[in-house]
């Protein structure tokens, strides 16, 4: 009998996510603001409708009142962090907000699943993030001054990035960060957001060439640090945002070429310096023939993603737990496992869908500053995302990079929301920028005029003017 | 405020309007590099789902296969007529147990399922843990919370000619296997030593440390020196060498010799003065030899990968790769040995069995295959197998010219002991050398019946066979249950 029903949930699973995906695309098709809110609500009850399929279909497996009582606390999560964003930030883009929780809700249902307690402390972490993030947007609302710090972001992400090289402690054979007082701290999740300040200030600053040459210096120091602390994955979200960055500021193909020929000699130096590549690459080739010698985990995740098939095997009828660290790298292999390759792909296109809606608020911003950051924080975040989803596919070499918002683990969690928290700042400042306060104001001064010639008859105008919103239409 | 302020105003807004859409134009870009990134790994995981992924979850190091069976009685293995070869018999208690009725004859072929996977029993695993029974039984069976019937595997093995194989080997290591050759359907495959797959569990490590190695399916994965059944790919050469072979003439002295090497023909005969025929028929070593020493190692390379040395067999089963070595640099005494299928020449059983399948359908190989269909367990048929061709190894009129030479190896030459049968047949037999004692050699016997419409095709070996024992006389037991 509950088999029938794990059976049936799988197919409703996938119906609503496949609807919640193709309205994360279809929205660019709708310009009358009320229509535009009428989707977004519509996605926020397919994620709870797939949030109480899945964990209904747990409950029923495993006949614990622990789930539905978790159930229960992370329904309250994410309806307050979509009201808190509607309340307090009502100029902030809710297809965002939508695809934070929708990806959050994933890595919840998926986690609950492979590892209880990690899901339990995932929630609390996920809570206390969300709480902190909540108040990025009015730093960086207030916070006029944060492109001038360059020299700052440069210190700080160097030395906590030299830190771990020093103090750092050795885990999956890559130095990745260290403990004070029982929490883990993987300084490279957040240098990451550092070092896309760092570059965009810098670039702010000054782009001769003289400039470019040393804020790529000190980026390629960056990149050092992490190989050398065997962080490739890291290294190289660090390396291809950095092209981005630079490709955008300078307008320069040339640069990006010189900087992918760099990289390009650098890996096969790698390759040849570190045992480490070397292996991720031979595994790569052939995980079955170096099946003892590493190979297991990307062999034991492409049995997962192929036995599962395209619709999975349900809820607790895969066996996951086969893949090593499933709840971290290895996560979208579970997912396709048991809730089947169509709702990884659809997974896929909601990550694609951030992606494209961090560029599109990049590009209407117009402070070069902050155009910069959204489009650092945004490369930074899909990037990731490819190197993990590529790594457990075989697309390319494992990397052993987390997927932002779903795989398990405190840093990388608490600095994927802020950076989603960051370039929502950044959605509500564009308002606030220069040339729109300098067009405001010699409105302003018209109306004044104006207002001079008709005070008698238009008086009331006046008040109708200031009272009109502000916002242009917003997604 | 003027009308040159205006203009001035305006002209400075369509300014900034082009400087935004030519600042925005890098930011486009570098949107359009990643989707077109993440479309390409999706394209890959769609192709790796579609293209890759049945083949690799059949890997041993996928424990999930076994995850099936929690859900599904494993299914059963019947013959070509719905004999049951293999079948679980479910307890009361629920506790279920592999049977195979016919204990060690198919024991190779249908495989194992316990201790790891073997056989068809590996092959066919996702098969025969996946329930098509009607889906109100199978709603029927969730309710009163029983496991679904798995489907059953109806094989293309013929019961009455793999009992008469495997009788005919009798106590001999070696290896039988049949097919029909216009269809590919392999109706039977024998491995000897053998062992009982009902009793596997007891004598596990005894199979493990044996030195028989009762577990290696000989058919697909022995390797042997093909012997004088070889000297059908060496007419084949020279047949494509010399089109005038019908003139082809040697007078046998019963021993060649070249550059120190001496060659004998088998058992001392003298066969003096023979044509072509005649060298297939009596298998005359010293002509073959001589014929050997004149073909262009290349060419001859090139027509063994034709018919499939050294590239990969169409096989549900695991199998070794056949080896052909010669090549330019080869010495005389190789192209000697190679000719008369001696030297380092290594072939399967199975392979040869496609070699004389070829030659019996008019030079085409069929795709050879054990499986007929799937069914699911009330019978109803759910996937059909249907033949289909795999290659051409040789054109029709060479198939038909070595199957007129193989007809003179049985109406007077070594194979003559099928001749005046109720049935018609054609063959080469051969034997190999495998060690410094004369006295035990391999014995080789590749062949068809009913020649004008090969029925069957086979391919008998005998490891280390005493005088007595000939792999023709294995065949013709064969040939003679199924006439």
């Amino acid at each position: 009998m509950v088999n029938i029903i794990v059976e049936i949930s799988k197919y409703l699973m996938i119906v609503l996510i496949t609807m919640y995906t193709y309205h994360c695309f279809s929205i660019f098709g709708y310009y009358d603001p009320f229509d535009q809110k009428r989707i977004l609500r519509k996605q926020n009850a397919l994620m709870f409708m797939i949030h109480i399929v899945a964990f209904m279909v747990m409950y029923l497996q495993k006949d614990d009142m622990k789930i539905l009582a978790f159930y229960v606390i992370q329904t309250i999560l994410f309806a307050a962090t979509i009201l808190l964003y509607q309340i307090l930030y009502p100029q902030s883009s809710r297809l965002v907000v939508n695809n934070m929780c929708m990806l959050l809700c994933i890595g919840m249902i998926i986690l609950a699943r492979l590892n209880y307690e990690k899901a339990v402390k995932q929630y609390l972490i996920a809570a206390g993030a969300v709480a902190i993030s909540m108040a990025v947007p009015v730093i960086i609302r207030k916070f006029k001054k944060l492109s001038e710090w360059r020299n700052l972001y440069a210190v700080a992400g160097i030395a906590s990035l030299a830190i771990v090289v020093v103090v750092g402690r050795v885990s999956y054979g890559a130095k990745l960060g260290f403990t004070i007082g029982g929490i883990s701290i993987q300084p490279s999740e957040l240098v990451k957001i550092i070092f896309v300040f760092f570059v965009a200030s810098s670039f702010k600053m000054s782009l001769e060439f003289r400039n470019i040459v040393i804020t790529t210096a000190l980026a390629a120091f960056h990149v050092l640090i992490l190989v050398v602390s065997k962080d490739l994955g890291a290294a190289l979200i660090i390396f291809v945002v950095y092209l981005a960055m630079l490709y955008v500021a300078t307008h320069q193909f040339l640069y990006v070429a010189a900087g992918v020929g760099a990289g390009s000699a650098a890996s096969v130096a790698a390759y040849y310096l570190f045992n480490h590549v070397r292996t991720r690459v031979i595994v790569w080739k052939d995980p079955f023939a170096a099946y003892d010698n590493g190979g297991y985990q990307v062999a034991q995740s492409l049995f997962a993603i192929g036995t599962g098939g395209w619709f999975g095997m349900g809820l607790f009828q895969g066996m996951p737990d086969s893949i090593p660290v499933a709840d971290e790298d290895f996560i979208f292999s579970a997912i396709a496992e048991e809730l089947g390759l169509i709702f990884a792909l659809c997974m896929i296109l909601i990550c694609v869908s951030c992606y494209v809606m961090f560029l599109n608020i990049a590009m209407q911003l117009h402070n070069m500053f902050y155009k910069m950051v959204a489009l650092g924080l945004g490369t930074c975040y899909i990037f990731q995302a490819f190197l993990n989803i590529g790594g457990v596919t075989k697309f390319i070499p494992s990397t052993g990079v987390t997927l932002p918002l779903v795989s398990y683990g405190g840093s990388s969690l608490l600095s994927t929301l802020i950076m989603f928290a960051i370039i929502q700042g950044l959605y509500i400042v564009r308002e606030d920028e220069e040339e729109d306060i300098e067009r405001r104001k010699k409105e302003r001064l018209r109306a004044k005029r104006s207002r001079q010639a008709y005070e008698e008859s238009y008086g009331k105008r006046r008040n109708d003017m200031e009272r009109a919103p502000r916002g242009r239409q917003k997604r | 405020m003027t009308w040159r302020e205006r203009r001035a105003a305006g002209k400075r807004d369509r300014k900034r309007a082009r400087e935004k859409r030519v600042r925005n134009k890098e930011f486009a870009r570098v949107t359009y590099i990643f989707v077109a990134l993440f479309l390409g790994m999706m394209g890959y995981i769609v192709q790796f789902q579609v293209v890759k992924s049945q083949d690799l979850i059949q890997s041993p190091y996928n424990a999930r296969k076994d995850a099936y069976a929690e859900r599904v009685v494993r299914g059963d293995i019947l013959d070509k007529n719905g004999v049951v070869l293999a079948t679980t018999r479910v307890d009361a208690d629920g506790s279920e147990t592999r049977e195979y009725p016919y204990g060690n004859m198919f024991a190779h072929v249908i495989g194992y399922s316990d201790h790891g996977k073997a056989g068809l029993e590996s092959k066919m695993n996702f098969e025969m843990l996946t329930s098509n029974a009607f889906f109100l039984i199978k709603l029927k069976d969730e309710f009163q919370d029983q496991k679904n019937r798995g489907d059953s595997i109806v094989t293309t093995l013929d019961l009455n000619l793999q009992q008469a194989a495997y009788h005919a080997l009798g106590d001999f290591k070696g290896a039988v296997v049949v097919i029909e050759p216009s269809t590919g359907k392999i109706l039977a495959m024998v491995s000897k030593p053998d062992f009982d797959p009902n009793a596997l569990e007891a004598n596990w490590g005894y199979l493990n440390s044996s030195e028989d190695s009762e577990l290696l399916n000989r058919a697909t994965q022995g390797q042997y020196a093909p012997g004088s059944t070889f000297k059908v790919v060496t007419a084949l050469e020279y047949m494509r060498e010399n089109p005038a072979y019908m003139d082809y003439g040697y007078n046998c002295s019963g021993v060649i010799e070249q550059d120190g090497v001496a060659i004998h023909c088998y058992g001392g005969n003298v066969h003096g003065q023979v044509s072509f025929a005649d060298s297939m028929a009596y298998s005359c070593n010293t002509s073959f030899c001589s014929i050997g020493l004149a073909l262009d190692a290349e060419r001859f390379r090139s027509t063994a990968k034709e018919v499939l040395f050294d590239s990969k067999l169409p096989s549900d089963l695991p199998y070794s790769q056949s080896k052909f070595m010669l090549n330019a640099a080869s010495v005389n005494g190789e192209k000697m040995m190679t000719a008369m299928g001696q030297g380092q020449t290594q072939v399967s059983p199975y392979h040869m069995a496609l070699i004389a399948s070829a030659v019996a359908n008019g030079g085409t190989l069929m795709r050879p295959y054990l499986v007929d269909s799937i069914t699911n367990y009330s019978g109803q048929e759910v996937e059909k197998n249907l033949p289909k061709e795999y290659k051409n190894l040789m054109t029709a009129e060479e198939a038909a010219q070595l199957k007129q030479y193989m007809e003179g190896v049985v109406d007077y030459g070594t194979a003559s002991v099928l001749s005046g049968q109720n049935y018609t047949a054609a063959g080469k037999t051969g034997t190999a050398e495998y060690s410094s004692d004369k006295e035990k050699d391999h014995s080789w016997f590749i062949g068809m019946t009913n020649v004008d419409n090969p029925d069957l095709a086979i391919s008998v070996i005998i490891e280390s066979a005493d005088g007595a024992a000939k792999a023709v006389n294995v065949a013709k037991q064969v040939f003679d249950a199924y006439y």
